[in-house]
Protein backbone atom coordinates (compact mmCIF):
# COMPACT_ATOMS: atom_id res chain seq x y z
CA UNK A 1 0.00 0.00 0.00
CA UNK A 2 0.89 3.56 0.45
CA UNK A 3 3.87 4.98 1.01
CA UNK A 4 5.07 6.58 4.63
CA UNK A 5 4.70 10.23 4.44
CA UNK A 6 8.22 11.34 5.26
CA UNK A 7 9.80 14.33 3.93
CA UNK A 8 12.10 12.19 1.78
CA UNK A 9 9.27 10.47 0.13
CA UNK A 10 6.97 13.32 -0.50
CA UNK A 11 9.44 15.26 -1.97
CA UNK A 12 10.85 12.41 -4.20
CA UNK A 13 7.31 11.37 -5.49
CA UNK A 14 6.27 14.95 -6.42
CA UNK A 15 9.47 15.54 -7.59
CA UNK A 16 8.95 12.34 -10.35
CA UNK A 17 5.75 12.65 -10.65
CA UNK A 18 6.01 16.27 -12.14
CA UNK A 19 9.17 15.36 -14.43
CA UNK A 20 7.25 12.79 -16.00
CA UNK A 21 4.37 14.92 -16.59
CA UNK A 22 6.48 18.04 -17.98
CA UNK A 23 8.28 15.61 -19.76
CA UNK A 24 4.49 14.47 -21.38
CA UNK A 25 3.67 18.68 -22.01
CA UNK A 26 7.12 19.16 -23.70
CA UNK A 27 6.57 16.15 -26.06
CA UNK A 28 2.82 17.10 -26.87
CA UNK A 29 4.23 20.75 -27.44
CA UNK A 30 6.48 19.78 -29.74
CA UNK A 31 4.13 17.59 -31.93
CA UNK A 32 1.58 19.85 -31.95
CA UNK A 33 3.32 23.16 -32.59
CA UNK A 34 3.33 22.71 -36.44
CA UNK A 35 -0.49 21.98 -36.83
CA UNK A 36 -1.33 24.39 -34.06
CA UNK A 37 0.22 27.44 -36.24
CA UNK A 38 -0.96 25.73 -39.98
CA UNK A 39 -4.33 25.92 -38.23
CA UNK A 40 -4.17 29.44 -36.95
CA UNK A 41 -2.23 30.84 -40.44
CA UNK A 42 -5.28 29.00 -42.44
CA UNK A 43 -8.28 30.92 -40.32
CA UNK A 44 -6.16 34.08 -40.71
CA UNK A 45 -5.61 33.67 -44.70
CA UNK A 46 -9.17 32.53 -45.41
CA UNK A 47 -10.51 35.52 -43.27
CA UNK A 48 -8.29 37.84 -45.47
CA UNK A 49 -9.89 36.31 -48.81
CA UNK A 50 -13.15 36.54 -47.87
CA UNK A 51 -12.96 40.21 -47.13
CA UNK A 52 -9.97 41.60 -49.57
CA UNK A 53 -10.33 41.82 -52.92
CA UNK A 54 -8.81 39.60 -55.15
CA UNK A 55 -5.06 38.98 -54.80
CA UNK A 56 -2.63 37.02 -55.62
CA UNK A 57 0.21 37.27 -53.13
CA UNK A 58 0.76 35.85 -49.76
CA UNK A 59 -0.91 38.57 -47.19
CA UNK A 60 0.30 37.44 -44.26
CA UNK A 61 4.03 37.45 -45.11
CA UNK A 62 3.51 41.09 -45.70
CA UNK A 63 1.88 42.14 -42.77
CA UNK A 64 2.57 44.69 -40.75
CA UNK A 65 1.50 46.76 -37.69
CA UNK A 66 0.20 49.73 -37.55
CA UNK A 67 -0.63 52.62 -34.28
CA UNK A 68 -3.35 54.23 -33.74
CA UNK A 69 -3.79 56.11 -29.87
CA UNK A 70 -1.43 53.83 -28.53
CA UNK A 71 -2.83 49.86 -30.26
CA UNK A 72 -1.17 48.24 -32.84
CA UNK A 73 -3.07 46.63 -35.53
CA UNK A 74 -2.34 44.11 -38.02
CA UNK A 75 -2.94 45.28 -41.68
CA UNK A 76 -2.11 42.72 -44.39
CA UNK A 77 -2.03 44.12 -47.78
CA UNK A 78 -3.56 42.31 -51.07
CA UNK A 79 -1.61 42.70 -54.20
CA UNK A 80 -2.11 41.49 -57.57
CA UNK A 81 0.32 41.12 -59.94
CA UNK A 82 2.83 43.48 -57.47
CA UNK A 83 -0.42 46.37 -57.85
CA UNK A 84 -1.59 47.06 -54.18
CA UNK A 85 -5.17 46.35 -54.95
CA UNK A 86 -6.75 46.79 -51.23
CA UNK A 87 -5.63 46.08 -47.32
CA UNK A 88 -7.24 43.72 -45.00
CA UNK A 89 -7.29 45.04 -41.76
CA UNK A 90 -7.77 43.21 -38.07
CA UNK A 91 -9.76 45.66 -36.20
CA UNK A 92 -11.26 45.56 -32.43
CA UNK A 93 -13.22 47.07 -29.91
CA UNK A 94 -15.13 46.28 -26.73
CA UNK A 95 -18.54 45.08 -27.23
CA UNK A 96 -21.38 44.28 -25.35
CA UNK A 97 -19.68 40.21 -24.03
CA UNK A 98 -15.68 41.20 -23.85
CA UNK A 99 -13.46 41.94 -26.97
CA UNK A 100 -14.97 41.93 -30.57
CA UNK A 101 -12.82 41.57 -33.49
CA UNK A 102 -12.99 41.86 -36.92
CA UNK A 103 -11.30 41.82 -40.36
CA UNK A 104 -12.11 44.98 -42.59
CA UNK A 105 -11.34 44.13 -46.17
CA UNK A 106 -11.13 47.90 -47.87
CA UNK A 107 -10.52 48.31 -51.82
CA UNK A 108 -7.75 50.64 -52.82
CA UNK A 109 -10.35 53.76 -53.91
CA UNK A 110 -11.13 53.12 -49.86
CA UNK A 111 -14.50 51.73 -50.37
CA UNK A 112 -14.94 48.46 -47.87
CA UNK A 113 -15.44 45.17 -50.03
CA UNK A 114 -16.23 43.09 -47.28
CA UNK A 115 -16.20 42.36 -43.23
CA UNK A 116 -15.74 39.42 -41.33
CA UNK A 117 -16.19 38.64 -37.63
CA UNK A 118 -12.79 36.78 -36.21
CA UNK A 119 -14.04 36.77 -32.53
CA UNK A 120 -17.13 38.54 -30.51
CA UNK A 121 -18.30 37.15 -26.73
CA UNK A 122 -21.83 38.43 -27.82
CA UNK A 123 -25.11 36.84 -26.32
CA UNK A 124 -26.05 34.30 -28.47
CA UNK A 125 -29.14 35.18 -30.40
CA UNK A 126 -28.97 39.00 -30.32
CA UNK A 127 -25.50 40.10 -30.69
CA UNK A 128 -24.33 37.37 -32.37
CA UNK A 129 -26.24 38.64 -35.63
CA UNK A 130 -23.06 40.14 -36.39
CA UNK A 131 -21.77 37.08 -37.36
CA UNK A 132 -22.32 37.12 -41.77
CA UNK A 133 -24.84 34.40 -42.57
CA UNK A 134 -26.63 34.96 -39.11
CA UNK A 135 -28.04 38.40 -40.54
CA UNK A 136 -27.91 40.99 -42.99
CA UNK A 137 -26.06 43.40 -40.57
CA UNK A 138 -22.66 42.83 -42.12
CA UNK A 139 -23.83 42.90 -45.63
CA UNK A 140 -24.79 47.23 -45.44
CA UNK A 141 -21.27 48.05 -45.17
CA UNK A 142 -20.26 46.48 -48.54
CA UNK A 143 -19.48 48.43 -51.14
CA UNK A 144 -19.73 51.63 -49.15
CA UNK A 145 -17.04 54.32 -48.97
CA UNK A 146 -16.92 55.51 -45.03
CA UNK A 147 -16.53 59.06 -47.03
CA UNK A 148 -20.21 59.57 -47.78
CA UNK A 149 -21.30 56.26 -45.44
CA UNK A 150 -21.43 57.74 -41.67
CA UNK A 151 -20.99 54.39 -39.98
CA UNK A 152 -22.84 55.36 -36.78
CA UNK A 153 -25.90 53.50 -35.81
CA UNK A 154 -29.00 55.81 -36.87
CA UNK A 155 -30.49 56.36 -33.40
CA UNK A 156 -26.88 57.89 -33.26
CA UNK A 157 -27.57 59.80 -36.61
CA UNK A 158 -25.68 58.14 -38.59
CA UNK A 159 -26.02 55.81 -41.63
CA UNK A 160 -26.15 52.36 -39.84
CA UNK A 161 -29.16 50.24 -39.39
CA UNK A 162 -28.21 48.51 -35.89
CA UNK A 163 -29.58 45.00 -34.94
CA UNK A 164 -32.68 45.25 -32.81
CA UNK A 165 -32.09 44.53 -29.16
CA UNK A 166 -28.44 44.83 -29.92
CA UNK A 167 -27.36 48.50 -29.52
CA UNK A 168 -24.32 47.97 -28.29
CA UNK A 169 -22.91 45.46 -30.19
CA UNK A 170 -24.15 47.80 -33.48
CA UNK A 171 -22.52 50.76 -31.82
CA UNK A 172 -19.22 48.78 -31.73
CA UNK A 173 -19.06 46.55 -34.97
CA UNK A 174 -19.32 50.41 -35.71
CA UNK A 175 -15.97 51.59 -33.79
CA UNK A 176 -14.56 48.53 -35.00
CA UNK A 177 -15.39 49.49 -38.81
CA UNK A 178 -14.14 53.09 -37.82
CA UNK A 179 -10.61 52.21 -36.12
CA UNK A 180 -10.48 50.30 -39.79
CA UNK A 181 -10.81 53.29 -41.39
CA UNK A 182 -8.76 55.36 -39.69
CA UNK A 183 -5.97 52.79 -40.33
CA UNK A 184 -6.46 52.58 -43.50
CA UNK A 185 -6.50 55.88 -44.03
CA UNK A 186 -2.99 56.05 -42.31
CA UNK A 187 -1.42 53.32 -44.70
CA UNK A 188 -2.63 55.34 -48.17
CA UNK A 189 -0.99 58.54 -46.51
CA UNK A 190 2.00 57.04 -45.88
CA UNK A 191 1.96 54.73 -49.39
CA UNK A 192 2.85 51.84 -47.45
CA UNK A 193 2.85 48.63 -49.37
CA UNK A 194 4.30 46.56 -46.56
CA UNK A 195 7.58 44.15 -46.91
CA UNK A 196 8.48 43.81 -50.43
CA UNK A 197 9.27 40.35 -51.48
CA UNK B 1 -18.38 -6.56 -10.23
CA UNK B 2 -18.26 -7.96 -13.55
CA UNK B 3 -16.42 -5.82 -15.93
CA UNK B 4 -19.70 -5.12 -17.56
CA UNK B 5 -21.40 -3.67 -15.09
CA UNK B 6 -17.99 -1.24 -14.13
CA UNK B 7 -19.07 0.36 -17.57
CA UNK B 8 -23.01 0.51 -17.34
CA UNK B 9 -22.89 1.85 -13.57
CA UNK B 10 -21.09 4.93 -14.53
CA UNK B 11 -23.91 5.54 -17.37
CA UNK B 12 -27.25 4.66 -15.28
CA UNK B 13 -26.58 3.83 -11.41
CA UNK B 14 -23.60 6.61 -10.76
CA UNK B 15 -24.79 8.80 -13.90
CA UNK B 16 -22.23 11.51 -13.07
CA UNK B 17 -24.29 14.28 -13.93
CA UNK B 18 -27.96 12.66 -13.14
CA UNK B 19 -26.96 11.08 -10.20
CA UNK B 20 -23.75 11.90 -8.80
CA UNK B 21 -24.31 15.69 -9.67
CA UNK B 22 -20.88 16.20 -10.22
CA UNK B 23 -19.04 18.45 -13.01
CA UNK B 24 -22.07 20.94 -13.12
CA UNK B 25 -19.96 23.99 -14.55
CA UNK B 26 -19.04 22.26 -17.72
CA UNK B 27 -22.58 20.53 -17.85
CA UNK B 28 -24.39 24.09 -17.67
CA UNK B 29 -21.37 25.87 -19.76
CA UNK B 30 -21.12 23.80 -22.62
CA UNK B 31 -24.07 22.55 -23.51
CA UNK B 32 -25.73 25.34 -26.00
CA UNK B 33 -25.59 22.81 -28.44
CA UNK B 34 -26.08 19.05 -29.49
CA UNK B 35 -22.14 19.13 -31.25
CA UNK B 36 -20.88 21.41 -28.06
CA UNK B 37 -22.29 19.00 -25.04
CA UNK B 38 -20.69 15.79 -27.39
CA UNK B 39 -17.20 17.42 -27.75
CA UNK B 40 -17.04 18.01 -24.27
CA UNK B 41 -18.12 14.86 -22.94
CA UNK B 42 -15.81 12.99 -25.69
CA UNK B 43 -12.98 15.50 -23.82
CA UNK B 44 -13.34 14.76 -20.43
CA UNK B 45 -13.76 10.83 -21.57
CA UNK B 46 -10.16 11.01 -22.81
CA UNK B 47 -9.03 12.73 -19.75
CA UNK B 48 -11.19 10.53 -17.37
CA UNK B 49 -9.80 6.92 -18.55
CA UNK B 50 -6.16 8.15 -19.18
CA UNK B 51 -5.93 9.36 -15.67
CA UNK B 52 -7.62 6.68 -13.87
CA UNK B 53 -5.00 4.46 -15.87
CA UNK B 54 -1.99 5.96 -14.84
CA UNK B 55 -3.23 7.61 -10.77
CA UNK B 56 -3.98 3.94 -10.71
CA UNK B 57 -0.88 2.15 -11.85
CA UNK B 58 0.98 4.71 -9.46
CA UNK B 59 -1.75 4.86 -6.58
CA UNK B 60 0.35 2.91 -4.66
CA UNK B 61 3.98 4.49 -4.57
CA UNK B 62 2.33 7.32 -3.60
CA UNK B 63 2.46 8.68 -0.22
CA UNK B 64 -0.72 9.71 1.35
CA UNK B 65 0.07 13.28 2.16
CA UNK B 66 0.64 14.33 -1.29
CA UNK B 67 -1.76 12.18 -3.12
CA UNK B 68 -4.16 15.29 -4.11
CA UNK B 69 -1.73 17.02 -5.40
CA UNK B 70 0.07 13.84 -7.45
CA UNK B 71 -3.73 13.54 -9.23
CA UNK B 72 -3.70 17.16 -10.01
CA UNK B 73 -0.45 17.15 -11.51
CA UNK B 74 -0.82 14.10 -13.53
CA UNK B 75 -4.49 15.24 -14.55
CA UNK B 76 -3.19 18.29 -15.24
CA UNK B 77 -1.15 17.11 -17.51
CA UNK B 78 -3.63 15.18 -19.46
CA UNK B 79 -5.42 18.23 -20.14
CA UNK B 80 -2.58 19.97 -21.78
CA UNK B 81 -2.11 17.32 -24.12
CA UNK B 82 -5.93 17.24 -24.80
CA UNK B 83 -5.64 20.82 -25.11
CA UNK B 84 -2.93 21.25 -27.83
CA UNK B 85 -3.90 18.19 -29.44
CA UNK B 86 -7.50 20.09 -29.85
CA UNK B 87 -6.38 23.41 -30.75
CA UNK B 88 -3.77 21.40 -33.97
CA UNK B 89 -6.42 19.36 -35.14
CA UNK B 90 -10.09 20.42 -33.79
CA UNK B 91 -9.88 24.19 -34.00
CA UNK B 92 -12.98 24.74 -34.42
CA UNK B 93 -14.56 22.57 -31.68
CA UNK B 94 -11.66 24.11 -29.66
CA UNK B 95 -12.59 27.89 -30.43
CA UNK B 96 -16.14 26.83 -29.38
CA UNK B 97 -15.76 24.80 -26.02
CA UNK B 98 -12.97 27.92 -25.30
CA UNK B 99 -11.94 27.87 -21.19
CA UNK B 100 -14.31 24.91 -20.94
CA UNK B 101 -11.22 22.71 -21.90
CA UNK B 102 -8.44 23.90 -19.63
CA UNK B 103 -11.06 23.33 -16.87
CA UNK B 104 -11.49 19.92 -17.42
CA UNK B 105 -8.50 19.60 -14.62
CA UNK B 106 -10.60 21.24 -11.69
CA UNK B 107 -13.62 18.43 -12.77
CA UNK B 108 -14.72 17.08 -9.82
CA UNK B 109 -15.72 14.19 -11.86
CA UNK B 110 -11.93 13.41 -12.77
CA UNK B 111 -10.55 13.76 -9.38
CA UNK B 112 -13.22 12.19 -7.69
CA UNK B 113 -12.89 8.86 -10.08
CA UNK B 114 -9.42 9.50 -9.17
CA UNK B 115 -9.35 9.49 -5.59
CA UNK B 116 -12.61 7.17 -4.73
CA UNK B 117 -11.94 4.19 -7.67
CA UNK B 118 -8.94 4.86 -9.54
CA UNK B 119 -6.61 4.81 -6.08
CA UNK B 120 -8.40 1.62 -5.21
CA UNK B 121 -8.21 -0.32 -7.99
CA UNK B 122 -6.78 -2.43 -10.93
CA UNK B 123 -5.51 -0.47 -13.56
CA UNK B 124 -8.06 -2.55 -16.03
CA UNK B 125 -10.82 -1.87 -13.88
CA UNK B 126 -10.17 1.95 -13.48
CA UNK B 127 -9.71 1.97 -17.12
CA UNK B 128 -13.85 0.72 -17.18
CA UNK B 129 -14.53 3.04 -14.59
CA UNK B 130 -13.28 5.47 -16.55
CA UNK B 131 -15.07 4.68 -19.63
CA UNK B 132 -18.62 4.11 -17.96
CA UNK B 133 -18.63 7.37 -16.21
CA UNK B 134 -17.04 9.26 -19.20
CA UNK B 135 -20.50 8.02 -21.44
CA UNK B 136 -22.14 8.88 -18.90
CA UNK B 137 -21.60 12.27 -18.67
CA UNK B 138 -21.17 12.26 -22.63
CA UNK B 139 -24.62 10.81 -22.98
CA UNK B 140 -25.57 13.59 -20.46
CA UNK B 141 -24.27 16.11 -21.80
CA UNK B 142 -25.49 15.46 -25.32
CA UNK B 143 -29.28 14.98 -24.54
CA UNK B 144 -29.28 18.35 -22.71
CA UNK B 145 -27.36 20.04 -25.04
CA UNK B 146 -29.58 18.27 -28.05
CA UNK B 147 -32.80 19.59 -26.03
CA UNK B 148 -31.31 22.90 -25.61
CA UNK B 149 -30.79 23.67 -29.43
CA UNK B 150 -33.94 22.24 -30.01
CA UNK B 151 -36.06 24.66 -28.07
CA UNK B 152 -33.62 27.70 -28.16
CA UNK B 153 -32.41 27.50 -32.18
CA UNK B 154 -34.68 25.03 -33.67
CA UNK B 155 -32.36 22.49 -34.78
CA UNK B 156 -30.74 19.36 -34.07
CA UNK B 157 -27.26 18.63 -34.34
CA UNK B 158 -26.56 22.27 -36.41
CA UNK B 159 -29.34 21.34 -38.93
CA UNK B 160 -31.82 23.53 -39.06
CA UNK B 161 -35.33 21.82 -38.79
CA UNK B 162 -37.60 25.04 -38.32
CA UNK B 163 -36.82 28.99 -40.12
CA UNK B 164 -36.42 30.66 -36.96
CA UNK B 165 -35.25 31.44 -33.74
CA UNK B 166 -36.30 29.37 -31.53
CA UNK B 167 -37.26 30.42 -27.48
CA UNK B 168 -33.91 32.16 -26.53
CA UNK B 169 -33.95 31.47 -23.16
CA UNK B 170 -32.39 27.85 -23.57
CA UNK B 171 -29.53 28.99 -25.49
CA UNK B 172 -28.27 31.57 -22.69
CA UNK B 173 -27.86 30.42 -18.45
CA UNK B 174 -31.58 29.94 -17.46
CA UNK B 175 -32.65 27.60 -19.85
CA UNK B 176 -29.56 25.25 -18.74
CA UNK B 177 -30.73 25.03 -15.47
CA UNK B 178 -34.36 24.62 -16.43
CA UNK B 179 -33.65 22.06 -18.79
CA UNK B 180 -31.29 20.40 -16.56
CA UNK B 181 -34.03 20.15 -13.45
CA UNK B 182 -36.32 18.42 -15.86
CA UNK B 183 -34.16 16.21 -17.06
CA UNK B 184 -32.83 14.89 -13.46
CA UNK B 185 -36.66 14.66 -12.99
CA UNK B 186 -37.07 11.93 -15.58
CA UNK B 187 -33.98 10.18 -15.32
CA UNK B 188 -34.53 9.88 -11.97
CA UNK B 189 -38.00 8.70 -12.34
CA UNK B 190 -37.14 5.91 -14.87
CA UNK B 191 -33.93 4.66 -12.80
CA UNK B 192 -36.36 4.04 -9.85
Amino acid sequence: MAKESTLKNMVTTLSVITLISSALMGGAYVLTKEPIDNAFAQKTNSAISAVAPKFDNDPSSEAFTMELSGKGYKVYPAKMGGELVGYAIESFSSGFGGRLSLMVGFNIDGSINSISVLGHSETPGLGDKIEPGKSGFGVQFQGKNPQDFKMVVKKDGGDVDAITASTITSRAYCDAVNTAWEIFKLCIENQTQGGAQ
Amino acid sequence: MSKLKLITKGIIKENPTFVLMLGMCPTLGTTSSAINGLGMGLATTFVLILSNMAISSIAGSIPNKVRIPSYIVVIAAFVTVLQLMMQAYTPELYETLGLFIPLIVVNCIVLGRAEAFASKNSVVDSALDGIGIGLGFTLALTVLGAIRELLGSASFFGIKLIAGDGILVFILAPGAFIALGYLMVIFNKLRS
